[in-house]
């Protein structure tokens, strides 16, 4: 799983700006799960710092979902409207049964896309999702230098990479890179573009990385300087110029070094619904931190019980649930008061403001944490990697590395 | 990207778009990468001829058959093929 979704992706850009046309806001009643995101697995074979999976995620990839589950899964959103279908995890090929699902998502309508590192990816099976029907294939790729592509994934997958990038090509298949930005590749914005566009990419997501998960928990190593972004920035709207309409970029700003909060998810149970692998359906991907919720199971009551009526997905629509400064703030609607997992990570209440905004008045924790991350000794921290290993000392209470961002006022 | 439609031009859905109706929208949309166009009536019935084998006076001759009651429509037809190429929703054949 890379970082695409959250925040303001591709498609909740489209999505506002038709909004925008029509002349109508998000409204209440009229939420539709646009976008569905099949989380089918957590095992993944690489170990990348920035992985926002829930730290504790080896306690789900017990009790996964069967292919018979999933079929109704699809159906069932597709009956609510639910068109772009995203395969993701983990690694979504450690499943064998992604043909069957590619295969019913093409006869129900859906436009899918199998968000994978491309471990896995071999000419029998990507034929098999040709044949089946499977839109697009989004690669995520690390750097231009090996070497920081197999220190971040922690695996050696730099050349199997670039070897995957080709075959997509191959098969015919539009190709959509995302590249998660940290500190160790800001600096190779240029490159990496360039690396994109020899390899004939149509899309290429320069997704800034977001603290959540994984990537939480290495935020002072990760976190790259406002004047690096900046830079990277200018270089991308440059490349922009250049390339045109053959490839587009998407510059995925982070949050953390602006003024106003992210509409996260496009609003809280708006457009998105996340089924995970054991079946939770979750309004975002970092939900299940939140503390006093119950998220529904496909398992149990079905996908219109749990968009529709389902306790969580109700809890933070809209505007109801705001306090202040949200609450009076005539910017309300822009971004619904930001994220609610980021809230509560960060202050330890999950219904004050996304401190990222600057009206927040717990909003010195992120200025806190961007002067951390320029402290050489805390950078210098050692990264834990996303691996099983690490996760069940997460699951066994070894919480240490994350309480410390729990700053309760 | 700025062009200037000619009648006798010839226009396709960009690789990897996809148009279909959506029963639960009740509207055609555009489906890319990661992202999805909804089309107001206009607009899809547009789109809806653009299949790399019609002229744009094709369509518009088409849509002045099928909306005798519209005024003004080939300007609103041009426009439309303005905005979708810009957008790279549709390619030139």
């Amino acid at each position: 799983m890379t970082q695409i979704s959250l925040g303001e992706s591709v498609v909740q850009k489209e999505l506002h700006a038709q909004a925008q046309n029509n002349g109508v806001a998000a409204n209440l009643t009229q939420t539709q799960p646009l976008w569905l995101l099949a989380e089918v697995t957590y095992r993944c074979p690489l170990h990348c710092a920035f992985c926002y999976n829930p730290t504790d995620y080896d306690k789900h990839t017990q009790n996964e979902l069967t292919t018979e589950q999933w079929i109704r899964t699809l159906r069932e959103a597709r009956k609510m409207g639910a068109i772009q279908l995203g395969i993701s995890g983990g690694e979504p090929l450690l499943r064998d049964d992604i043909e069957d699902i590619v295969i019913e998502a093409r006869k129900l309508g859906y436009y899918s896309n199998l968000i994978t590192s491309g471990v896995g990816l071999t000419e029998k099976r990507i034929q098999a999702f040709k044949e089946g029907g499977l839109d697009h294939i989004q690669l995520s790729m690390h750097d231009i230098t090996e070497e920081i592509n197999n220190f971040i994934t922690n695996t050696k997958t730099f050349e199997l990479k670039k070897k995957v990038a080709a075959m997509i090509k191959g098969y015919g298949y539009p190709m959509v890179l995302n590249v998660v930005i940290h500190r160790y590749n800001i600096g190779h914005i240029k490159e990496i573009l360039e690396m994109a566009e020899a390899l004939g990419a149509d899309y290429v997501e320069l997704a800034n990385t977001q603290y959540y998960g994984w990537s939480l928990v290495n935020r002072s190593q990760l976190m790259p300087l406002k004047e690096q972004i900046d830079e990277a920035e200018r270089i991308t709207n440059e490349f922009r110029e250049k390339v045109g309409n053959k490839m587009k970029v998407f510059f995925v700003v982070p949050d953390y070094f602006g003024d106003r909060p992210k509409k996260c998810m496009n609003g809280w149970g708006e457009v998105f619904m996340i089924v995970t692998a054991n079946g939770d359906v979750l309004p975002c991907h970092s939900a299940r931190v939140l503390p006093n919720m119950v998220f529904p199971n496909v398992r149990e009551k079905g996908l219109e019980y749990a968009w529709k009526e389902s306790p969580a997905f109700n809890k933070y629509r809209g505007t109801a649930w705001m306090k202040n400064p949200c609450v009076s703030c005539p910017e309300k609607m822009n971004d619904l008061g930001g994220c609610r997992c980021q809230a509560f990570l960060l202050t330890g209440d999950a219904e004050s403001a996304d401190p990222v905004c600057s009206l927040s008045p717990h909003h010195h924790l992120i200025e806190k944490a961007i002067e951390y991350s320029k402290n050489p000794v805390i950078a210098s921290q050692p990264i834990i990697f996303r691996t099983d290993k690490n996760s069940k000392k997460y699951v066994a209470g070894d919480k240490e590395r994350i309480e410390e961002f729990h700053a309760l006022p | 990207m700025e062009i200037n439609i000619q009648h006798s031009d010839i226009y396709a859905l960009a690789f990897h778009h996809r148009f279909q109706w959506e029963e639960a929208q009740q509207s055609y949309v555009i489906l890319f990468p990661e992202g999805m166009v909804k089309l107001n009536g206009g607009a899809g019935e547009v789109i809806k001829r653009v299949d790399g084998k019609a002229t744009v006076g094709d369509i518009i001759t088409e849509l002045k058959q099928a909306f005798p009651d519209a005024i003004g429509i080939e300007a609103d037809i041009i426009g439309m093929f303005e905005m979708a190429y810009g957008k790279a929703w549709i390619r030139k054949v």
